[in-house]
Protein backbone atom coordinates (compact mmCIF):
# COMPACT_ATOMS: atom_id res chain seq x y z
CA UNK A 1 0.00 0.00 0.00
CA UNK A 2 1.58 3.29 -1.00
CA UNK A 3 1.31 6.60 0.80
CA UNK A 4 -1.62 7.82 -1.25
CA UNK A 5 -3.74 4.84 -0.43
CA UNK A 6 -2.74 5.07 3.20
CA UNK A 7 -3.82 8.70 3.26
CA UNK A 8 -7.08 7.76 1.57
CA UNK A 9 -7.78 5.03 4.09
CA UNK A 10 -6.86 7.30 6.98
CA UNK A 11 -9.17 10.12 5.96
CA UNK A 12 -11.97 7.79 5.03
CA UNK A 13 -11.67 6.29 8.49
CA UNK A 14 -11.82 9.75 10.04
CA UNK A 15 -14.88 10.66 8.02
CA UNK A 16 -16.75 7.54 8.99
CA UNK A 17 -15.74 8.05 12.60
CA UNK A 18 -17.00 11.64 12.67
CA UNK A 19 -20.27 10.71 10.98
CA UNK A 20 -20.79 7.91 13.48
CA UNK A 21 -19.99 10.25 16.37
CA UNK A 22 -22.45 12.89 15.18
CA UNK A 23 -25.23 10.37 14.66
CA UNK A 24 -24.28 8.73 17.96
CA UNK A 25 -24.57 12.02 19.84
CA UNK A 26 -28.05 12.55 18.43
CA UNK A 27 -29.12 9.16 19.70
CA UNK A 28 -27.37 9.82 23.00
CA UNK A 29 -29.33 13.05 23.48
CA UNK A 30 -32.64 11.43 22.65
CA UNK A 31 -31.89 8.33 24.71
CA UNK A 32 -30.71 10.18 27.83
CA UNK A 33 -33.61 12.62 27.86
CA UNK A 34 -36.26 10.02 27.04
CA UNK A 35 -34.93 7.38 29.45
CA UNK A 36 -34.52 9.84 32.30
CA UNK A 37 -37.80 11.61 31.74
CA UNK A 38 -40.25 8.96 30.55
CA UNK A 39 -40.46 7.06 33.89
CA UNK A 40 -41.29 10.34 35.60
CA UNK A 41 -44.23 11.10 33.37
CA UNK A 42 -47.57 10.64 35.04
CA UNK A 43 -51.17 11.37 34.27
CA UNK A 44 -51.33 14.13 36.86
CA UNK A 45 -48.34 15.76 35.20
CA UNK A 46 -50.31 16.02 31.97
CA UNK A 47 -53.72 16.90 33.35
CA UNK A 48 -53.17 19.22 36.30
CA UNK A 49 -51.86 22.69 36.80
CA UNK A 50 -49.25 23.20 39.55
CA UNK A 51 -50.78 23.10 43.01
CA UNK A 52 -49.52 25.10 45.97
CA UNK A 53 -46.00 23.98 46.79
CA UNK A 54 -45.45 22.31 43.41
CA UNK A 55 -41.98 23.77 43.26
CA UNK A 56 -41.26 22.31 46.69
CA UNK A 57 -42.18 18.79 45.66
CA UNK A 58 -45.95 18.79 46.22
CA UNK A 59 -48.49 17.48 43.70
CA UNK A 60 -49.77 18.94 40.49
CA UNK A 61 -48.65 18.98 36.89
CA UNK A 62 -47.56 21.20 34.06
CA UNK A 63 -50.81 21.42 32.15
CA UNK A 64 -50.39 25.20 32.30
CA UNK A 65 -47.16 24.94 30.32
CA UNK A 66 -48.51 22.42 27.82
CA UNK A 67 -51.60 24.52 27.07
CA UNK A 68 -49.58 27.73 27.11
CA UNK A 69 -47.07 26.35 24.62
CA UNK A 70 -49.79 25.11 22.30
CA UNK A 71 -51.60 28.47 22.42
CA UNK A 72 -48.35 30.30 21.72
CA UNK A 73 -47.18 28.04 18.93
CA UNK A 74 -50.54 27.69 17.18
CA UNK A 75 -51.25 31.40 17.48
CA UNK A 76 -47.87 32.32 16.09
CA UNK A 77 -48.01 29.71 13.32
CA UNK A 78 -51.38 31.04 12.23
CA UNK A 79 -50.25 34.66 12.28
CA UNK A 80 -47.00 34.01 10.50
CA UNK A 81 -48.76 31.95 7.83
CA UNK A 82 -51.03 34.91 7.11
CA UNK A 83 -47.96 37.07 6.59
CA UNK A 84 -45.54 34.55 5.09
CA UNK A 85 -47.82 33.14 2.39
CA UNK A 86 -48.45 36.47 0.59
CA UNK A 87 -44.75 37.32 0.78
CA UNK A 88 -43.80 33.99 -0.77
CA UNK A 89 -46.38 34.51 -3.52
CA UNK A 90 -45.25 38.05 -4.14
CA UNK A 91 -41.64 36.96 -4.48
CA UNK A 92 -42.58 34.43 -7.16
CA UNK A 93 -44.28 36.58 -9.67
CA UNK A 94 -44.62 40.25 -8.82
CA UNK A 95 -41.32 41.32 -7.34
CA UNK A 96 -38.61 42.47 -9.69
CA UNK A 97 -35.33 40.60 -9.42
CA UNK A 98 -33.54 43.26 -7.42
CA UNK A 99 -36.34 43.75 -4.94
CA UNK A 100 -36.81 40.00 -4.59
CA UNK A 101 -33.17 39.41 -3.73
CA UNK A 102 -33.28 42.27 -1.25
CA UNK A 103 -36.31 40.78 0.47
CA UNK A 104 -34.73 37.34 0.50
CA UNK A 105 -31.49 38.67 1.97
CA UNK A 106 -33.36 40.61 4.62
CA UNK A 107 -35.36 37.52 5.57
CA UNK A 108 -32.20 35.42 5.68
CA UNK A 109 -30.65 37.92 8.06
CA UNK A 110 -33.78 37.85 10.20
CA UNK A 111 -33.51 34.05 10.27
CA UNK A 112 -30.09 34.42 11.85
CA UNK A 113 -31.10 37.00 14.46
CA UNK A 114 -30.71 35.41 17.91
CA UNK A 115 -34.02 34.72 19.58
CA UNK A 116 -32.95 36.59 22.71
CA UNK A 117 -32.70 39.72 20.58
CA UNK A 118 -36.28 39.21 19.38
CA UNK A 119 -37.26 38.78 23.01
CA UNK A 120 -35.52 41.95 24.17
CA UNK A 121 -36.78 43.97 21.22
CA UNK A 122 -40.32 42.64 21.61
CA UNK A 123 -40.41 43.42 25.29
CA UNK A 124 -39.15 46.95 24.71
CA UNK A 125 -41.97 47.54 22.25
CA UNK A 126 -44.47 46.04 24.68
CA UNK A 127 -43.32 48.34 27.46
CA UNK A 128 -43.62 51.25 25.11
CA UNK A 129 -47.22 50.25 24.41
CA UNK A 130 -47.86 49.72 28.10
CA UNK A 131 -48.32 45.96 27.87
CA UNK A 132 -47.18 43.49 30.51
CA UNK A 133 -45.87 40.02 29.71
CA UNK A 134 -48.82 38.23 28.13
CA UNK A 135 -49.95 35.57 25.70
CA UNK A 136 -50.43 38.13 22.94
CA UNK A 137 -46.90 39.49 23.37
CA UNK A 138 -45.48 35.98 23.24
CA UNK A 139 -47.45 35.15 20.12
CA UNK A 140 -46.32 38.30 18.34
CA UNK A 141 -42.65 37.80 19.17
CA UNK A 142 -42.81 34.14 18.16
CA UNK A 143 -44.46 35.25 14.92
CA UNK A 144 -41.49 37.50 14.18
CA UNK A 145 -39.17 34.58 14.93
CA UNK A 146 -41.06 32.13 12.71
CA UNK A 147 -41.77 34.53 9.85
CA UNK A 148 -38.38 34.33 8.10
CA UNK A 149 -38.20 30.55 8.51
CA UNK A 150 -41.64 29.96 7.09
CA UNK A 151 -41.36 32.52 4.29
CA UNK A 152 -37.99 31.36 3.03
CA UNK A 153 -38.97 27.70 3.20
CA UNK A 154 -42.19 28.39 1.23
CA UNK A 155 -40.34 30.59 -1.20
CA UNK A 156 -37.82 27.84 -1.93
CA UNK A 157 -40.48 25.22 -2.69
CA UNK A 158 -42.51 27.58 -4.84
CA UNK A 159 -39.42 28.40 -6.86
CA UNK A 160 -39.09 24.72 -7.67
CA UNK A 161 -42.45 24.68 -9.43
CA UNK A 162 -41.71 24.53 -13.17
CA UNK A 163 -42.24 27.78 -15.02
CA UNK A 164 -44.15 26.02 -17.80
CA UNK A 165 -47.05 25.35 -15.45
CA UNK A 166 -47.46 29.03 -14.76
CA UNK A 167 -47.18 29.86 -18.43
CA UNK A 168 -49.78 27.26 -19.33
CA UNK A 169 -52.10 28.83 -16.85
CA UNK A 170 -51.55 32.31 -18.33
CA UNK A 171 -52.13 30.87 -21.77
CA UNK A 172 -55.63 29.83 -20.78
CA UNK A 173 -56.29 33.35 -19.54
CA UNK A 174 -55.71 33.33 -15.79
CA UNK A 175 -54.49 36.36 -13.94
CA UNK A 176 -51.21 36.19 -12.01
CA UNK A 177 -53.05 35.80 -8.73
CA UNK A 178 -55.13 32.92 -10.07
CA UNK A 179 -52.07 31.19 -11.46
CA UNK A 180 -50.28 31.53 -8.14
CA UNK A 181 -53.19 30.40 -6.00
CA UNK A 182 -54.58 27.61 -8.15
CA UNK A 183 -51.49 26.25 -9.84
CA UNK A 184 -48.28 27.18 -8.07
CA UNK A 185 -49.60 26.87 -4.52
CA UNK A 186 -51.26 23.59 -5.25
CA UNK A 187 -48.10 22.23 -6.79
CA UNK A 188 -46.06 23.39 -3.83
CA UNK A 189 -48.61 22.25 -1.25
CA UNK A 190 -46.49 19.51 0.36
CA UNK A 191 -43.59 21.91 0.64
CA UNK A 192 -45.78 24.66 2.06
CA UNK A 193 -47.01 22.25 4.69
CA UNK A 194 -43.45 21.27 5.57
CA UNK A 195 -42.56 24.94 5.89
CA UNK A 196 -45.46 25.53 8.27
CA UNK A 197 -44.59 22.54 10.43
CA UNK A 198 -40.91 23.45 10.44
CA UNK A 199 -41.74 26.89 11.76
CA UNK A 200 -44.16 25.40 14.29
CA UNK A 201 -41.42 23.12 15.60
CA UNK A 202 -38.99 26.02 15.94
CA UNK A 203 -41.57 28.17 17.63
CA UNK A 204 -42.73 25.67 20.20
CA UNK A 205 -39.17 24.88 21.23
CA UNK A 206 -37.92 28.42 21.58
CA UNK A 207 -37.45 29.77 25.06
CA UNK A 208 -35.33 32.89 24.88
CA UNK A 209 -37.80 34.94 22.86
CA UNK A 210 -40.77 34.33 25.17
CA UNK A 211 -38.83 34.59 28.40
CA UNK A 212 -39.87 38.22 28.94
CA UNK A 213 -42.72 38.56 26.50
CA UNK A 214 -45.04 35.71 27.51
CA UNK A 215 -43.95 35.50 31.13
CA UNK A 216 -44.69 32.46 33.26
CA UNK A 217 -47.65 31.57 35.41
CA UNK A 218 -49.20 28.60 37.16
CA UNK A 219 -52.56 29.25 35.55
CA UNK A 220 -53.92 28.49 32.14
CA UNK A 221 -54.33 31.80 30.29
CA UNK A 222 -57.95 32.83 29.77
CA UNK A 223 -57.39 35.84 27.57
CA UNK A 224 -54.74 37.18 25.26
CA UNK A 225 -53.65 39.58 27.96
CA UNK A 226 -52.94 36.93 30.60
CA UNK A 227 -49.38 35.74 31.00
CA UNK A 228 -48.79 32.26 29.59
CA UNK A 229 -46.47 29.47 30.72
CA UNK A 230 -44.62 27.37 28.16
CA UNK A 231 -42.86 24.01 28.05
CA UNK A 232 -39.32 25.19 27.28
CA UNK A 233 -39.49 27.67 30.13
CA UNK A 234 -41.00 24.99 32.38
CA UNK A 235 -37.91 22.86 31.70
CA UNK A 236 -35.68 25.82 32.40
CA UNK A 237 -37.36 27.00 35.59
CA UNK A 238 -37.87 23.53 37.05
CA UNK A 239 -34.19 22.77 36.54
CA UNK A 240 -33.39 25.98 38.36
CA UNK A 241 -35.21 24.90 41.53
CA UNK A 242 -33.11 23.64 44.44
CA UNK A 243 -34.81 20.29 45.16
CA UNK A 244 -33.67 17.28 43.11
CA UNK A 245 -37.15 15.74 42.94
CA UNK A 246 -38.51 18.97 41.48
CA UNK A 247 -35.61 19.15 39.03
CA UNK A 248 -36.59 15.70 37.83
CA UNK A 249 -39.91 17.14 36.71
CA UNK A 250 -37.92 19.15 34.20
CA UNK A 251 -36.86 15.89 32.55
CA UNK A 252 -40.50 14.90 32.17
CA UNK A 253 -41.35 18.33 30.76
CA UNK A 254 -38.50 17.94 28.27
CA UNK A 255 -39.91 14.57 27.20
CA UNK A 256 -43.32 16.12 26.53
CA UNK A 257 -41.66 18.87 24.49
CA UNK A 258 -39.54 16.37 22.54
CA UNK A 259 -42.55 14.17 21.83
CA UNK A 260 -44.47 17.15 20.42
CA UNK A 261 -41.53 18.15 18.24
CA UNK A 262 -40.70 14.65 17.04
CA UNK A 263 -44.31 13.93 16.18
CA UNK A 264 -44.54 17.22 14.28
CA UNK A 265 -41.61 16.16 12.17
CA UNK A 266 -43.03 12.65 11.62
CA UNK A 267 -46.44 14.09 10.69
CA UNK A 268 -44.76 16.46 8.29
CA UNK A 269 -42.99 13.56 6.59
CA UNK A 270 -46.12 11.44 6.36
CA UNK A 271 -48.33 14.22 5.04
CA UNK A 272 -45.71 15.26 2.53
CA UNK A 273 -45.56 11.81 0.99
CA UNK A 274 -49.35 11.59 1.02
CA UNK A 275 -49.91 14.97 -0.60
CA UNK A 276 -47.20 14.55 -3.16
CA UNK A 277 -49.69 12.37 -5.08
CA UNK A 278 -51.46 15.49 -6.29
CA UNK A 279 -48.35 17.08 -7.68
CA UNK A 280 -47.76 16.99 -11.41
CA UNK A 281 -44.28 15.73 -11.99
CA UNK B 1 -67.51 42.14 -18.61
CA UNK B 2 -68.41 42.36 -14.95
CA UNK B 3 -66.70 39.09 -14.17
CA UNK B 4 -63.58 40.22 -15.94
CA UNK B 5 -63.61 43.42 -13.95
CA UNK B 6 -63.85 41.68 -10.56
CA UNK B 7 -61.01 39.34 -11.52
CA UNK B 8 -58.85 42.26 -12.50
CA UNK B 9 -59.79 44.16 -9.38
CA UNK B 10 -58.87 41.18 -7.23
CA UNK B 11 -55.54 40.95 -8.97
CA UNK B 12 -54.75 44.60 -8.41
CA UNK B 13 -55.85 44.68 -4.78
CA UNK B 14 -54.05 41.45 -3.96
CA UNK B 15 -50.82 42.57 -5.55
CA UNK B 16 -50.87 45.89 -3.66
CA UNK B 17 -51.59 44.12 -0.39
CA UNK B 18 -48.84 41.60 -0.95
CA UNK B 19 -46.40 44.35 -1.80
CA UNK B 20 -47.30 46.14 1.41
CA UNK B 21 -46.80 43.03 3.55
CA UNK B 22 -43.54 42.17 1.80
CA UNK B 23 -42.12 45.66 2.11
CA UNK B 24 -43.07 45.93 5.77
CA UNK B 25 -41.54 42.56 6.62
CA UNK B 26 -38.28 43.29 4.90
CA UNK B 27 -38.06 46.53 6.87
CA UNK B 28 -38.31 44.63 10.14
CA UNK B 29 -34.57 44.21 10.50
CA UNK B 30 -34.03 47.96 10.17
CA UNK B 31 -36.81 48.67 12.63
CA UNK B 32 -35.16 46.36 15.13
CA UNK B 33 -31.76 48.01 14.74
CA UNK B 34 -33.29 51.46 15.05
CA UNK B 35 -35.41 50.53 18.05
CA UNK B 36 -32.53 48.97 19.94
CA UNK B 37 -30.28 51.88 19.07
CA UNK B 38 -32.76 54.47 20.31
CA UNK B 39 -32.97 52.66 23.63
CA UNK B 40 -29.22 52.07 23.90
CA UNK B 41 -28.47 55.73 23.17
CA UNK B 42 -28.93 56.51 26.83
CA UNK B 43 -25.85 54.59 27.85
CA UNK B 44 -23.82 55.62 24.84
CA UNK B 45 -24.34 59.20 25.96
CA UNK B 46 -22.66 58.56 29.30
CA UNK B 47 -19.72 56.49 28.14
CA UNK B 48 -18.05 56.02 24.79
CA UNK B 49 -18.45 52.70 23.01
CA UNK B 50 -14.77 51.60 23.27
CA UNK B 51 -14.85 52.39 26.98
CA UNK B 52 -17.91 50.22 27.44
CA UNK B 53 -16.52 47.39 25.37
CA UNK B 54 -13.10 47.28 27.00
CA UNK B 55 -13.87 47.92 30.63
CA UNK B 56 -13.98 44.88 32.90
CA UNK B 57 -15.92 46.35 35.76
CA UNK B 58 -19.58 45.37 35.76
CA UNK B 59 -21.34 47.07 38.64
CA UNK B 60 -24.73 48.20 37.37
CA UNK B 61 -25.75 49.70 40.69
CA UNK B 62 -22.72 51.98 40.64
CA UNK B 63 -23.36 52.77 36.99
CA UNK B 64 -20.34 50.86 35.71
CA UNK B 65 -21.06 48.79 32.65
CA UNK B 66 -17.97 47.05 31.33
CA UNK B 67 -18.88 44.53 28.66
CA UNK B 68 -15.40 43.07 28.29
CA UNK B 69 -15.93 39.88 30.37
CA UNK B 70 -19.18 39.13 28.55
CA UNK B 71 -17.75 39.75 25.10
CA UNK B 72 -14.80 37.56 25.93
CA UNK B 73 -17.13 34.89 27.29
CA UNK B 74 -19.12 34.92 24.05
CA UNK B 75 -16.02 34.75 21.91
CA UNK B 76 -14.50 31.93 23.94
CA UNK B 77 -17.60 29.77 23.86
CA UNK B 78 -17.91 30.34 20.13
CA UNK B 79 -14.24 29.58 19.44
CA UNK B 80 -14.39 26.38 21.48
CA UNK B 81 -17.53 25.33 19.66
CA UNK B 82 -15.80 25.96 16.33
CA UNK B 83 -12.82 23.93 17.47
CA UNK B 84 -15.05 20.96 18.25
CA UNK B 85 -17.42 21.18 15.34
CA UNK B 86 -15.52 22.34 12.25
CA UNK B 87 -13.34 19.26 11.68
CA UNK B 88 -16.07 16.76 12.39
CA UNK B 89 -18.68 18.61 10.34
CA UNK B 90 -16.42 19.05 7.32
CA UNK B 91 -15.44 15.40 7.40
CA UNK B 92 -19.06 14.34 7.75
CA UNK B 93 -20.25 16.53 4.91
CA UNK B 94 -17.44 15.28 2.65
CA UNK B 95 -18.39 11.76 3.58
CA UNK B 96 -22.03 12.41 2.80
CA UNK B 97 -21.40 14.08 -0.56
CA UNK B 98 -18.50 11.98 -1.86
CA UNK B 99 -18.37 8.61 -0.22
CA UNK B 100 -21.69 7.58 1.26
CA UNK B 101 -24.10 5.50 -0.78
CA UNK B 102 -27.56 6.88 -1.45
CA UNK B 103 -28.95 4.52 1.16
CA UNK B 104 -26.69 5.77 3.94
CA UNK B 105 -27.40 9.36 2.97
CA UNK B 106 -31.11 8.72 3.05
CA UNK B 107 -30.67 7.37 6.56
CA UNK B 108 -28.41 10.09 7.94
CA UNK B 109 -29.90 13.24 6.41
CA UNK B 110 -33.25 13.02 8.24
CA UNK B 111 -31.39 12.34 11.47
CA UNK B 112 -29.39 15.52 11.05
CA UNK B 113 -32.60 17.43 10.30
CA UNK B 114 -33.98 15.97 13.51
CA UNK B 115 -30.95 17.22 15.39
CA UNK B 116 -31.74 20.70 14.05
CA UNK B 117 -35.25 20.52 15.46
CA UNK B 118 -34.35 19.70 19.06
CA UNK B 119 -35.10 22.73 21.24
CA UNK B 120 -32.20 24.44 22.93
CA UNK B 121 -33.46 23.77 26.46
CA UNK B 122 -33.24 20.06 25.70
CA UNK B 123 -29.62 20.48 24.63
CA UNK B 124 -29.06 22.38 27.85
CA UNK B 125 -30.71 19.66 29.89
CA UNK B 126 -28.56 17.03 28.19
CA UNK B 127 -25.52 19.17 28.88
CA UNK B 128 -26.35 19.29 32.57
CA UNK B 129 -27.07 15.57 32.74
CA UNK B 130 -24.14 14.30 30.70
CA UNK B 131 -21.49 16.86 29.78
CA UNK B 132 -21.25 18.69 33.11
CA UNK B 133 -20.47 15.52 35.15
CA UNK B 134 -18.17 14.29 32.38
CA UNK B 135 -16.10 17.47 32.46
CA UNK B 136 -16.14 17.67 36.24
CA UNK B 137 -15.23 14.09 37.04
CA UNK B 138 -13.16 12.94 34.08
CA UNK B 139 -11.85 15.63 31.78
CA UNK B 140 -10.84 18.37 34.21
CA UNK B 141 -8.99 16.03 36.66
CA UNK B 142 -7.02 14.80 33.66
CA UNK B 143 -5.53 18.27 33.37
CA UNK B 144 -5.45 18.82 37.10
CA UNK B 145 -8.01 21.64 37.24
CA UNK B 146 -10.75 21.64 39.84
CA UNK B 147 -14.06 22.73 38.33
CA UNK B 148 -17.77 22.51 38.98
CA UNK B 149 -18.32 21.32 35.43
CA UNK B 150 -20.29 24.48 34.63
CA UNK B 151 -17.58 26.04 32.53
CA UNK B 152 -16.48 27.28 29.12
CA UNK B 153 -15.53 23.82 27.92
CA UNK B 154 -18.99 22.44 28.63
CA UNK B 155 -20.67 25.45 27.01
CA UNK B 156 -18.46 25.18 23.94
CA UNK B 157 -19.14 21.48 23.59
CA UNK B 158 -22.92 21.80 23.88
CA UNK B 159 -22.87 24.71 21.41
CA UNK B 160 -20.76 22.67 18.99
CA UNK B 161 -23.42 19.97 18.90
CA UNK B 162 -26.09 22.57 18.28
CA UNK B 163 -24.35 23.94 15.20
CA UNK B 164 -23.70 20.51 13.66
CA UNK B 165 -26.86 20.48 11.53
CA UNK B 166 -26.46 23.98 10.05
CA UNK B 167 -22.77 23.53 9.41
CA UNK B 168 -23.21 20.13 7.78
CA UNK B 169 -26.03 21.19 5.50
CA UNK B 170 -24.40 24.42 4.33
CA UNK B 171 -20.99 22.85 3.69
CA UNK B 172 -22.66 19.95 1.90
CA UNK B 173 -24.18 22.48 -0.47
CA UNK B 174 -20.79 24.05 -1.06
CA UNK B 175 -19.24 20.68 -1.93
CA UNK B 176 -22.18 19.79 -4.11
CA UNK B 177 -21.66 22.97 -6.11
CA UNK B 178 -18.41 21.57 -7.53
CA UNK B 179 -19.17 20.47 -11.09
CA UNK B 180 -19.20 16.73 -11.59
CA UNK B 181 -16.73 16.94 -14.45
CA UNK B 182 -14.01 18.33 -12.20
CA UNK B 183 -14.39 15.34 -9.94
CA UNK B 184 -14.34 12.90 -12.85
CA UNK B 185 -11.30 14.45 -14.48
CA UNK B 186 -9.39 14.29 -11.25
CA UNK B 187 -10.34 10.66 -10.71
CA UNK B 188 -9.53 9.82 -14.34
CA UNK B 189 -6.04 11.22 -13.86
CA UNK B 190 -5.51 8.59 -11.24
CA UNK B 191 -6.03 10.66 -8.12
CA UNK B 192 -7.50 8.92 -5.13
CA UNK B 193 -10.84 10.12 -3.85
CA UNK B 194 -9.26 11.96 -0.96
CA UNK B 195 -6.80 13.68 -3.28
CA UNK B 196 -9.73 14.72 -5.44
CA UNK B 197 -11.52 16.12 -2.43
CA UNK B 198 -8.43 17.89 -1.21
CA UNK B 199 -7.18 19.44 -4.43
CA UNK B 200 -10.24 19.72 -6.62
CA UNK B 201 -12.83 20.54 -4.01
CA UNK B 202 -11.46 21.89 -0.76
CA UNK B 203 -8.80 24.27 -2.05
CA UNK B 204 -10.84 25.97 -4.79
CA UNK B 205 -13.86 26.07 -2.50
CA UNK B 206 -12.05 27.43 0.50
CA UNK B 207 -14.01 30.69 0.40
CA UNK B 208 -17.27 28.82 0.29
CA UNK B 209 -16.23 26.61 3.16
CA UNK B 210 -15.29 29.61 5.26
CA UNK B 211 -18.59 31.24 4.35
CA UNK B 212 -20.44 28.11 5.45
CA UNK B 213 -18.59 28.13 8.73
CA UNK B 214 -19.25 31.82 9.35
CA UNK B 215 -22.92 31.31 8.59
CA UNK B 216 -23.10 28.41 10.99
CA UNK B 217 -21.50 30.45 13.70
CA UNK B 218 -23.50 33.58 13.21
CA UNK B 219 -26.32 31.30 14.36
CA UNK B 220 -24.30 29.99 17.28
CA UNK B 221 -23.25 33.42 18.43
CA UNK B 222 -26.58 34.36 19.86
CA UNK B 223 -27.60 30.98 21.19
CA UNK B 224 -28.91 31.66 24.65
CA UNK B 225 -30.63 29.01 26.69
CA UNK B 226 -28.47 25.93 26.19
CA UNK B 227 -25.22 27.79 26.77
CA UNK B 228 -26.60 29.74 29.69
CA UNK B 229 -27.64 26.51 31.41
CA UNK B 230 -24.15 25.00 31.41
CA UNK B 231 -21.61 27.81 31.26
CA UNK B 232 -21.77 28.95 34.88
CA UNK B 233 -22.67 32.64 34.39
CA UNK B 234 -19.95 34.32 36.44
CA UNK B 235 -19.02 37.82 35.30
CA UNK B 236 -15.25 37.46 35.10
CA UNK B 237 -12.61 37.26 32.43
CA UNK B 238 -12.02 33.50 32.15
CA UNK B 239 -8.41 32.36 32.29
CA UNK B 240 -8.90 28.72 31.36
CA UNK B 241 -11.53 26.62 29.66
CA UNK B 242 -12.42 25.06 33.00
CA UNK B 243 -13.60 28.38 34.38
CA UNK B 244 -17.14 29.66 34.17
CA UNK B 245 -17.96 32.53 31.83
CA UNK B 246 -20.92 34.79 31.14
CA UNK B 247 -21.78 35.26 27.45
CA UNK B 248 -23.77 38.28 26.26
CA UNK B 249 -27.03 36.45 25.47
CA UNK B 250 -27.06 34.93 28.95
CA UNK B 251 -26.51 38.38 30.42
CA UNK B 252 -29.58 39.69 28.66
CA UNK B 253 -31.71 36.66 29.49
CA UNK B 254 -30.81 36.68 33.18
CA UNK B 255 -31.24 40.36 33.84
CA UNK B 256 -33.55 41.96 31.34
CA UNK B 257 -37.10 42.43 32.51
CA UNK B 258 -36.15 42.68 36.16
CA UNK B 259 -34.00 45.74 36.04
CA UNK B 260 -36.37 48.10 34.35
CA UNK B 261 -36.24 50.44 37.32
CA UNK B 262 -32.68 51.47 36.49
CA UNK B 263 -32.85 53.12 33.07
CA UNK B 264 -29.12 52.87 32.45
CA UNK B 265 -29.12 49.15 33.16
CA UNK B 266 -31.97 48.70 30.73
CA UNK B 267 -30.05 50.66 28.11
CA UNK B 268 -26.89 48.62 28.73
CA UNK B 269 -28.71 45.33 28.15
CA UNK B 270 -30.30 46.62 24.98
CA UNK B 271 -26.89 47.76 23.82
CA UNK B 272 -25.77 44.16 24.34
CA UNK B 273 -28.69 43.00 22.20
CA UNK B 274 -27.81 45.55 19.54
CA UNK B 275 -24.19 44.35 19.52
CA UNK B 276 -25.32 40.75 19.04
CA UNK B 277 -27.64 41.78 16.24
CA UNK B 278 -25.00 43.82 14.42
CA UNK B 279 -22.32 41.13 14.68
CA UNK B 280 -24.71 38.51 13.35
CA UNK B 281 -25.78 40.90 10.59
CA UNK B 282 -22.23 41.60 9.40
CA UNK B 283 -21.22 37.96 9.43
CA UNK B 284 -24.31 36.61 7.75
CA UNK B 285 -24.39 39.25 5.02
CA UNK B 286 -20.71 38.66 4.28
CA UNK B 287 -21.10 34.90 4.18
CA UNK B 288 -24.16 35.09 1.98
CA UNK B 289 -22.49 37.33 -0.55
CA UNK B 290 -19.65 34.83 -0.89
CA UNK B 291 -22.06 31.91 -1.16
CA UNK B 292 -24.18 33.70 -3.75
CA UNK B 293 -21.13 34.35 -5.90
CA UNK B 294 -20.22 30.69 -5.84
CA UNK B 295 -23.73 29.71 -6.79
CA UNK B 296 -23.70 32.12 -9.71
CA UNK B 297 -20.36 30.95 -11.01
CA UNK B 298 -21.54 27.37 -11.06
CA UNK B 299 -24.92 28.05 -12.60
Amino acid sequence: MDRRQLEEAFFKGLMIASTVIIVGILFAILAVVLLKGAPLLSLSMLTQTPKGGYYLGKGGGILNAIIGSLYLAFGATFLSFIIAFPIALYLQEYARNRFASFVRLSLDILWGVPSIVYGAFGFTIMLYLGLRACLLGGIIVLTLLMLPIMTRAMDEVMRMVPHELRETSYAVGSTRLEALLRVVSRQALPGILTAVLLAFGRGIGDAASILFTAGYTDHIPHSLFDPAASLPLAVFFLLGTPLPEVQERAYAAAVILLVIILSTSVISRLLTTKWTKFVIK
Amino acid sequence: MNLKLTRKLKEVIASRLMLLITALSSMLIFVMILGLFLKARLILATQSLPELLLSTSWHPLRGEFGFYPFILGTIWVTVLAMFFSIPSCLLTSIYLTEYASAKIRAFIKPLIDLLAGIPSVVYGLWGILVVVPLVKDHIAPLFGYPTSGYCLLTGGFVLAIMVFPVLISVSEEVFRAVPHEVREISLALGATRWQTVKHAQMVPRIKGIIAAIVLGFSRAFGETMAVMMVVGNVAQVPSSVFQPAYPLPALIANNYGEMMSIPLYDAALLLAALLLLLIVLVFSVGARIVLLRIERRVV
